[in-house]
């Protein structure tokens, strides 16, 4: 079978994506092209219908049109497991940890998908099985490191602060080892120093274990700095797409952010 | 945020009442639940136990519990330090449940109600003036419930050095009160027969035999609490290896003591743990389900029927077997029959969610008993008339045909179970269940094939299920469609809230306080049904984790102050983040 959209045109690509909630369009034909190692972000006003996009890209929502294409394959119409298997792993806007386990546990959980110890395995203890959990943990803990959360490990995913939180809420996505991450909106309700950190830290994901990332914020400001692409949605329409400083001056986007009135008021 | 806008209203009232004003509502509460008691029949026949013969009956124990909570529960809600007013109130909240109880005396006297309320006549109105005349029963009822209102918050009011050894001498003699039957049996023997004569007679625990109890026990109790330290620093300057020895024989010691004592305590007992072992089983199985996958399941009963229905089909001595296998084959047969129905049985609700769940399964749960009782399947099934003369499983040449003996097989069921549920818990697939628990979608997203978790888990927990109706049939003999009624799940689910969700020990714990005791004590089998309700809503109410929660329940259900106030502080300070942000 001969993909419709290869590599070539990026690891996640969507053609023409639908999502319609009754009479909303809250996706309206996306064509979107996410490059390889790229960091890009998603940016709109509240509203724009960012979070759909993630989630239909996550199979969470069917898409009433389009495809999603990742890596060379079609994944619009699995179902999010398969998709987390295919490689897209994501965060939520509203931290969706695994509250009452702790910080390790969540981590293991999302390492789920490569182990392979089976249920009589772990009731037999058979040596494989016990390997493997070892091997598990021991993997845990360096994603622990990795996010900053080295000896906070038996902490209670609730009881971490909020940013530890949304810390841990990636490195659970990493857990899956995704090429693709998708963050949504990762530096929400955080101070401008905190912000800071979590850019570079989202940095630091794509450099050191090689993952694109796909990034929501609907702060525009936050955003310029470390974005390689930009796509600006408002309404469910993409209404500009460029390097930073391109968005940045389009009249189109200031537009949508600030309402016709707010453009007089510049004037 | 909504629910401390809430306390804090509720915090705000409650400053508003005068303590007068609480002592009477105290009052009127449990004057309430003593008035139901007597309404519904409870007193009276609780009134026909004694606890220590020809003093105290259970009856009276009840009244005597419920004035007594009053003043408990006044002196645990008020804040004031002044002991003589905590006292008055305490004994105005006793004398008002009193007063209650001496409404009812004068309406038993003076009107007939009896066509409606059947309760209201002599043997109520026995109970409650004491067998004097009612004037004189009434006036002890105010006074005794005053006194006993005063002496609840006295208990709560002194030292913890003062009240445990009471509490310890208390529970001593009630518990060989109540149980006093029981233990007469077990101590027959002639050997021992002056320490029978001592405490019982043929009625009872006697008054002296309570008073030696309460003094040994409170005694030990306080000298535990006064060389308390002693001892324990006299065991830690052992030696490691010596500590070790001493703990592992002390561990050992309770576990024979505990292996031998059904064995020692005859075929009754055996019974009643028997069936304990049964439903711990079962409670094992759903605990799987409910407690760590999250997946509310009513119609658990039906794993259970189709266990005992397959061992009874390749059995019985009777025309409706299809063979006569020994039952060691059968068992593994039946279970593995059982995890296939729950395997198909969690197929159609898959995609159904929290409250639909529960509906969905207890739909299912009535297709199977249904299914057993048609027509339809009566060539196969025997229908109503059940399946008869299953025979007694053989190790060698000895019968199981008792029930101590049976109860031996069904500890060792469990054991193996508990272990397996254990290892499960602790796994790949455990940690998958919490997952989907607490959040079925991300589960998902992380890559967990919530078909096949889902799936494994009504699978396994029917296994256990399914073990435990292997089991019944044989410890039966017969079984019939109306064994296998809705009630048994909800009895299940019972104790597993009871107990403790998502807790091994819980769910044996939940089962010998929901199963066993009800089939020890008749008065209180008669009203199962209502202290289930009482007992559940009370267990909601005051400790809603469990009798014995597992660790990560115990942290979901008792969000502490403190880490509420720290959520709260981190919300505020992110909006006021986010404000500034934006």
């Amino acid at each position: 079978m001969s993909a419709k959209h290869t590599e070539a045109d990026g690891l996640l690509v969507t053609d023409g994506l639908i999502k319609r909630f009754g009479g909303l369009v809250a996706v309206d034909t996306l064509h979107l092209s996410v490059a390889r190692n790229n960091i890009h972000s998603i940016i709109g006003p509240n509203g724009a219908g960012k979070t759909t996009v993630f989630n239909c890209i996550m199979e969470f929502y069917q898409p009433d049109g389009g495809e999603v294409w990742f890596n060379g394959g079609r994944i619009d119409g699995l179902t999010p497991d398969k998709v987390a298997v295919a490689g897209i792993s994501r965060t939520y806007q509203n931290i969706r940890l695994f509250k009452n386990i702790t910080a390790v546990e969540n981590i293991l959980v999302g390492m789920h998908i490569h182990l392979k110890s089976t249920w009589w395995g772990a009731v037999l203890k058979t040596k494989a099985a016990k390997l493997d959990e070892e091997q598990a943990e021991a993997e845990a803990f360096k994603i622990l490191d990795f996010i900053g959360l080295t000896g906070r490990g038996d902490i209670l995913a609730r009881n971490l602060s909020y940013g530890d939180q949304r810390r841990l809420e990636i490195g659970r996505a990493l857990a899956t080892k995704p090429q693709l991450l998708m963050l949504d909106e990762p530096m929400a309700g955080m101070n401008p120093k905190e912000s800071m950190e979590m850019m570079e830290f989202v940095r630091k994901v794509r450099d050191e274990r090689d993952i694109t990332i796909l990034l929501i914020e609907h702060s525009m400001r936050v955003v310029m700095g470390i974005s390689d692409r930009v796509s600006v949605l408002d309404h469910g329409v993409k209404i500009a797409e460029g390097t930073p400083s391109e968005v940045q001056n389009n009249p189109a986007v200031i537009e949508a952010y600030l309402g016709a009135e707010g453009m007089q008021a510049l004037k | 945020m909504a629910f401390d806008v809430v306390a804090s209203a509720r915090q705000e009232r409650e400053k508003q009442v005068s303590p007068v004003q609480r002592a009477v509502i105290t009052g009127l509460i449990f004057g309430g639940f003593a008035f139901y008691f007597a309404l519904v029949g409870i007193l009276t026949n609780f009134h026909e136990r004694w606890i220590i013969f020809d003093y105290i009956s259970l009856g009276h124990a009840l009244l005597i519990v419920v004035a007594g909570s009053a003043g408990l529960y006044l002196a645990s809600k008020s804040r004031a330090n002044s002991h003589a007013g905590l006292l008055m109130q305490g004994a105005g909240a006793g004398a008002i449940t009193g007063l209650i109880m001496a409404l009812l005396v004068f309406v038993i006297v003076n009107f007939n109600l009896r066509f409606i309320f059947v309760q209201l006549k002599k043997p109520l109105l026995d109970v409650l003036t004491f067998n004097l005349d009612p004037w004189a029963g009434a006036a002890c009822l105010v006074a005794g419930g005053a006194a006993i209102g005063a002496l609840g918050v006295l208990f709560f009011i002194m030292t913890p050095s003062l009240r445990r050894p009471l509490v310890a001498g208390l529970a001593a003699v009630g518990f060989t009160g109540l149980f006093q039957e029981l233990i007469q049996l077990m101590i027959q023997n002639p050997s021992v027969m002056w320490l029978r004569q001592l405490i019982f007679n043929w009625d009872g625990l006697m008054l002296q035999g309570a008073a030696i109890l309460f003094v040994l026990f409170a005694g030990i109790y306080a000298f535990w609490g006064w060389r308390r330290e002693q001892i324990t620093a006299g065991f830690n300057r052992l030696p490691v290896s010596q500590q070790k020895t001493v703990r592992v024989s002390s561990i050992a010691l309770v576990a024979i003591i505990a292996l031998l004592f059904p064995y020692v305590a005859g075929n009754f007992i055996g019974q009643v743990l028997m069936l304990v072992g049964l439903f711990t089983l079962m409670g094992m199985g759903l605990n799987l389900e409910i407690g760590l996958a999250g997946l509310l399941d009513l119609g658990f009963v039906a794993f259970y029927a189709v266990g005992a229905y397959t061992t009874a089909l390749l059995t019985a001595h009777s025309d409706a077997a299809f063979m006569q296998l020994p039952y060691w084959l059968a068992m593994p047969i039946a279970v593995f029959f059982s995890i296939c129905v729950g395997v198909l049985f969690g197929v159609p609700v898959l995609k159904v969610r929290g409250d639909y769940l529960a509906v969905a399964t207890l739909g299912l749960g009535e297709i199977v008993r249904v299914i057993v009782l048609s027509d339809a399947a009566a060539p196969v099934l025997a229908g109503a008339q059940g399946i008869l003369s299953i025979p007694r499983p053989f190790i060698g040449s000895f019968e199981l045909d008792n029930p101590v003996a049976l109860f031996y097989l069904t500890l060792v069921c469990s054991l193996i179970a508990a272990y397996i549920a254990w290892s499960l818990e602790n796994s790949r697939l455990g940690r998958a269940w919490t997952a989907i628990r607490d959040d079925e979608d991300v589960a998902q997203a992380l890559g967990i094939n919530l078909v096949n978790v889902k799936l494994l888990a009504y699978g396994l927990g029917a296994a256990f299920a399914g073990l435990a109706g292997s089991i019944f049939a044989i410890m039966l003999g017969s079984i019939f469609p109306h064994s296998f009624q809705l009630i048994i799940s909800i009895n299940v689910l019972a104790l597993i809230i009871v107990g403790g969700m998502g807790s091994l020990p819980g769910v044996a714990l939940g089962a010998l306080a929901l199963i066993g005791l009800p089939e020890l004590l008749r008065e209180f089998g008669e009203y199962r049904f209502l202290f289930y309700g009482l007992v559940i809503v009370v267990m909601m109410r005051l400790r809603p984790e469990g009798l014995w929660p597992s660790a990560s329940r115990r942290r979901e259900m008792n969000v502490s102050e403190e880490e509420r106030a720290a959520v709260e502080a981190e919300l505020a300070a992110s909006k006021a983040a986010a404000g500034k942000d934006a």
